[in-house]
This record gives C-alpha cells, sequence and structure tokens, in this order.
C-alpha cells in the first residue's frame, strides 16, 4: 500500500482497524482526543463499536467486560486518563484478559501540561495500579512504529492474555508523518472457549467460564500470581525489542533513549562524530521487557566511559538502565520535564560535558 | 408422581455463604427462576459486584464476570456493546451501586443501555461489616455512624429509584422486596419484565429489591423483617417509577 500523511493519533486509530480490532471505548482528553474523533466515525464505517463514556474509570471498565466476554477491544488516552483507568488495568491484568491501552503521555504529576512528555514511565512499566503485574509495554518513535506497534499489540495482548500498552508521547500523537499500514499485522481471532465469558451457547458448553481476579483461598491466589510471573517470565525471554545506532563505532559513550527523545539523540550522534566523538545509542522499543543484556554488553566495550540515560521526565528509565549496567562504568541521567523536548545542542553540551 | 417444584436449572448446589435472615438467596432464586423461564441461560452473563453478593457466580451456573466496586455497569456495558445477543445483568447492593458507583449506573441508564440492574437495598454495606451506606436511614445506628445517621453531615438516604426515573431516556425502573411472600410474587413479575425487555431490545432496567441484613442490623431475622417493612418500606415506597413506552 502505498504511503499516506496522517497525524499520529489518527494513524492510531486506523492502525487498530486494520489490526482487526472493532471495538473500541475511550474519554477525551488531551493529547489524544483525535483518536476518539476520528474513531467516531471510522469506527461506524468499519462495522465496528465506538462508545464514549462518562469517565475513564468507566471506559477501562467496558474495556474489562468487552475483553472478559472475549472481544478485542482497545482504548486510548493520556497520563491523567490512564492514572483513572490504573485501577481497571490491574483487575485486566488479574483476571488474565487480552487488552490495548494506549497512552499518548503529557506533562504530570497532576494536570501538569498538555506537551509531549515521557512521565509515565515508571507506571507503565512499575505498575501504576496495585498488585503484582505488569503490562507489556512498547514505546514508538515515530507515527510508522506506532502503527506498527498498535497493530502488533493486539495479538501480543492475546498471545500472553495481558493487557499491553504503547506509551507514546504528545508529540507522536500530533504530528504528521507518511505511514503505510502493513498487511501482515492483522490479528487473528483466538479460540478463547476455555475461560471467556462468551455465553455457554456460543462454545456449546453446560458449565460456567467465570472471568474474575478475587482469589480467596490463599494458595489459589498465589497459583494466580505464580501464573502471571510465569507469563512476565516469558516476555522476558521471547519479547524484547530494541534498536540500535551507531553501534560498531568505537564509541566513548552510549546513550540509552526511547521514543521521541531518541530522535534527537540521533541528531546529536551525528553532530558529535563530525567533531571527533563517537557516541553510540541502544533505543528500547519494548520499556518491559527491558533490553537489560544488551545495554550490560554494550556498555562493556573498552572504550565506554560512560552510559547515559536521556529521558523527558526526571530521571526515571534511569533506573532499568542502573540495573542493566550493574556498576560497570558510571550510569548518567538527563532529561527535561515541561513539555519542551531538548534540543541536539542541549544533548551535545550534556554528552562533552561527561568526557 | 409429576414434580411439581424444583430447584432451576440456573441455580448450582452451592451451600449457601448467606447469614441467616438474609435475602440475597430468594432474588439469587428469582433471577434463576426468571432466567429458566425466559430459556435464557445459555447466553447469559452475569456481573458479580463487590459486596456480599462477590460470590454470586458460585450460586448461579451461567457465565460471570466480577466487577470492582461500582463498576459493574460499566462492565455490562462493555459487554451489551460488543455482544448484544448476551443477557447480561449486574446485581450489585446499595454501597456499591447507590456510593462508589453512582456515576456509573446514572450514566449507562442514561445511554439506555439494554440490560438490566438488580439493586438489593438493605440501608448498609454488608461484608466490609457494616458501615453507613448512602441509603442508610435518619438515625440508623451502624459501625461508622455509631450515634445514628445524621443527616446533618451525612444528607438523606438516596431513593435510587426515583432519581433514575427522573432521566428523560426511556427505561423501566421499580422498586420491589422480597419480606414476605406476597412481596417475593410481585418482585419476581418485575424481574421477569425487566429481562423481558432486555429480550426485545428494548430498553435498560433497573428492579430495586429492598432487603434485610440482620446481622449488621443487630436485629434477629424476625426483627429484620418487621423492622425492614416498618422503617425501609414507609420511605423506600414500592411501586414502578417508570415503565417504557
Amino acid at each position: 500500500m502505498s504511503k499516506v500523511l496522517m497525524k499520529g493519533n489518527e494513524a492510531i486509530g486506523e492502525a487498530a482497524i486494520r489490526a482487526g480490532c472493532l471495538n473500541y471505548f475511550a474519554y477525551p482528553i488531551t493529547p489524544q482526543s483525535e483518536v476518539a474523533e476520528y474513531l467516531a466515525h471510522r469506527m461506524p464505517e468499519a462495522g465496528g463499536v465506538f462508545l464514549q463514556g462518562e469517565s475513564e474509570v468507566a471506559v477501562s471498565y467496558m474495556i474489562f467486560g468487552a475483553a472478559g466476554c472475549g472481544a478485542i477491544v482497545f482504548t486510548t488516552s493520556s497520563s491523567p486518563g490512564i492514572s483513572l483507568m490504573s485501577e481497571a488495568i490491574s483487575y485486566i491484568a488479574g483476571a488474565q484478559c487480552p487488552a490495548v491501552f494506549v497512552n499518548i503521555v503529557r506533562g504530570g504529576p497532576g494536570l501538569g501540561g498538555i506537551q509531549p512528555s515521557q512521565a509515565d514511565y515508571l507506571q507503565a512499566t512499575k505498575g501504576g495500579g496495585h498488585g503484582d503485574y505488569r503490562l507489556l509495554v512498547m514505546a514508538p518513535a515515530s507515527v510508522q512504529e506506532a502503527v506498527e506497534m498498535v497493530m502488533m499489540a493486539f495479538p501480543l495482548a492475546e498471545k500472553y492474555r495481558n493487557p499491553v500498552m504503547i506509551l507514546g508521547d504528545g508529540l507522536i500523537g500530533q504530528m504528521m508523518e507518511p505511514v503505510d499500514f502493513p498487511e501482515n499485522l492483522k490479528t487473528e481471532p483466538t479460540n478463547k472457549d476455555d475461560w471467556a465469558s462468551n455465553g455457554m451457547d456460543t462454545r456449546g458448553a453446560n458449565s460456567p467460564n467465570i472471568v474474575k481476579s478475587l482469589f480467596l483461598d490463599n494458595k489459589l491466589l498465589n497459583d494466580n500470581n505464580m501464573a502471571l510471573k510465569a507469563k512476565y517470565d516469558r516476555m522476558k525471554k521471547e519479547e524484547v525489542r530494541y534498536d540500535t545506532y551507531n553501534l560498531d563505532a568505537d564509541y566513548e559513550m552510549l546513550i540509552v533513549s526511547f521514543g521521541t527523545m531518541s530522535r534527537v539523540n540521533r541528531t546529536a550522534i551525528d553532530n558529535l562524530k563530525e567533531e571527533g566523538l563517537e557516541v553510540a545509542m541502544i533505543r528500547p522499543m519494548t520499556l518491559f521487557p527491558f533490553p537489560e543484556e544488551a545495554i550490560r554488553q554494550a556498555s562493556l566495550k573498552e572504550n565506554c566511559k560512560a552510559v547515559l540515560s536521556i529521558e523527558m521526565n526526571m530521571g526515571q528509565m534511569v533506573e532499568d538502565v542502573e540495573r542493566s549496567v550493574q556498576g560497570k562504568v558510571p550510569v548518567k541521567w538527563y532529561g527535561t520535564c515541561g513539555g519542551d523536548v531538548p534540543t541536539p545542542e542541549e544533548i551535545m553540551n550534556f554528552i562533552k560535558e561527561q568526557k | 408422581m409429576a414434580k411439581t417444584f424444583m430447584k432451576p436449572e440456573a441455580l448450582s448446589d452451592q451451600h449457601t455463604h448467606y447469614c441467616p435472615g438474609c435475602t440475597h438467596g430468594v432474588i439469587h432464586r428469582l433471577i434463576a427462576e426468571v432466567i429458566d423461564e425466559l430459556g435464557i441461560r445459555g447466553r447469559s452473563v452475569g456481573i458479580a459486584p463487590v459486596g456480599c453478593a462477590v460470590l454470586a457466580y458460585n450460586y448461579f451456573t451461567f457465565d460471570f464476570q466480577e466487577a470492582a466496586h461500582g463498576r459493574a455497569p460499566a462492565m455490562a456495558t462493555g459487554i451489551k456493546r460488543v455482544r448484544p445477543d448476551l443477557m447480561v445483568f449486574t446485581y450489585q447492593g446499595d454501597g456499591d451501586l447507590a456510593s462508589i458507583g453512582m456515576g456509573e449506573i446514572v450514566h449507562a441508564a442514561n445511554r439506555g443501555e439494554k440490560f438490566v440492574s438488580i439493586f438489593v437495598n438493605n440501608a448498609v454495606y454488608g461484608m466490609t461489616g457494616g458501615q453507613m451506606a448512602p441509603t442508610t436511614m435518619p438515625g440508623q445506628r451502624t459501625t461508622t455512624s455509631p450515634f445514628g445517621r445524621n443527616v446533618e453531615d451525612s444528607g438523606m438516604p438516596i431513593k435510587v429509584a426515583e432519581l433514575l426515573s427522573s432521566l428523560q431516556t426511556p427505561g423501566y425502573i421499580t422498586r420491589q422486596t422480597v419480606l414476605k411472600p406476597k412481596y417475593i410474587v410481585k418482585a419476581k413479575k418485575a424481574i421477569k419484565k425487566a429481562f423481558t425487555y432486555q429480550l426485545e431490545g428494548r430498553c435498560f432496567s433497573m428492579v430495586e429489591v429492598v432487603s434485610t441484613c440482620p446481622t449488621n442490623w443487630g436485629l434477629t431475622p424476625h426483627e429484620a423483617i418487621q423492622w425492614a417493612e416498618d422503617t425501609l418500606l414507609s420511605y423506600y415506597e414500592l411501586g414502578d417509577y417508570k415503565v417504557p413506552e
């Protein structure tokens, strides 16, 4: 298919439909409201379900209900909205239902701002809601990648019966870029008859399916948590994705950076190369599971003097970077969190200061 | 000899965990009878609340989902929108529906979602141990209103049936009780009407059922029925508050 120029938020909506997800519930919040505006006409046109709920809380339980009866379903929101959805995300993970959540991150805490931010890294990767659960988190660095990750998210959610989160930012949602929609990322419906409350007649059964997260028996609760842990361990083995930049060079510094921030770093790396300073970058595409081993290996390269975690927040991913590097070389952090994306010059200055 | 009375197929053999004098068992049975009579067990999905009835799915023989506190109407909306052929109902107490879940029930009713809400109102939080609910009567002692509900700082009890019937969207809103056999017969008719409206795809239905909680009221089962009839029914008046055109 030929490329079309699309705004990130609209492309995300279209990507879900192309992936085979025809059920969308949402509540407006800047900077992602265009997804709902786009799908308000596009979803009915595609024969799907569109519903604007009364709050993010309600929407997240509409997602739970729909996922629990076997539907392929997704929603989109932005930071404060995701906080409100975090209760349901915990329930959905506990009840082992597949669902896709897109967070077009804005600045926080509180109402924060409406400009791009990466300040929800910890919320996305370490919890957000209560209890022992993880989300599979993917972070796109372009509109094209947002499209591909949204399309990949549905089969991954089905594979693991676990919520998958796309962690974008206001820039990914708001900017226009040329995109094409891959034909090979269509989600195949999976058989959910052994667990979903899809109606006994639907599956020709005479015994009920119960979708629940309550286990009053200590052993059963532990068993459920062990089953969840086994899934997260499997994600760590099978789903780590990352990109590299200038990693073949004899670099002195290694940047770890994701999403929009990584694009600025590329320019900084190119400029520094011209000045005679070699810097490489690892860009985690999955934030959970985190590319720990790739970062550790890259940090061990002979001339690598420091690993730099560069993020649009006050230092969140840096904790995972430190964990990956395991103290072999110093780990430094640079970031801003007001809504302005750092310029290549700011990044170059920071890197040069580390020499 | 012909069988003239039997346990509904939609009800399981589970021993009850409800207290003596609690009316959940009666209401469960009425729902099961209606589901049997309408022949919809194979496409029914119940939503269990948080509260004493969180384990409701143990008593029924069809699919269930378990909600977070107050969120059952949102979950039912999600199911009904993606699978309109399923027969969906929420089963909620007064702490669940009238307090933490007030937003969800009002908006589900206002959108005219085609499912049924069974609202069991016993004027107190049950599972958490007898705390004050939005439906607790003025002066009623609970563990969080030890001197009796003070309407100066807690307001008057919320009449949910009246509140929902003020919405302009068509719906079936009724208040019933199961305190005595004469009421039980009427309550069953109302529940059947609500499920029939759903079968016909006509409207949202809420059947409020004035109920008991002897344990948290500190009364015997017999006293509880008497207190409910004297005190609750004079405030929570029975009857249809709204019927579809």
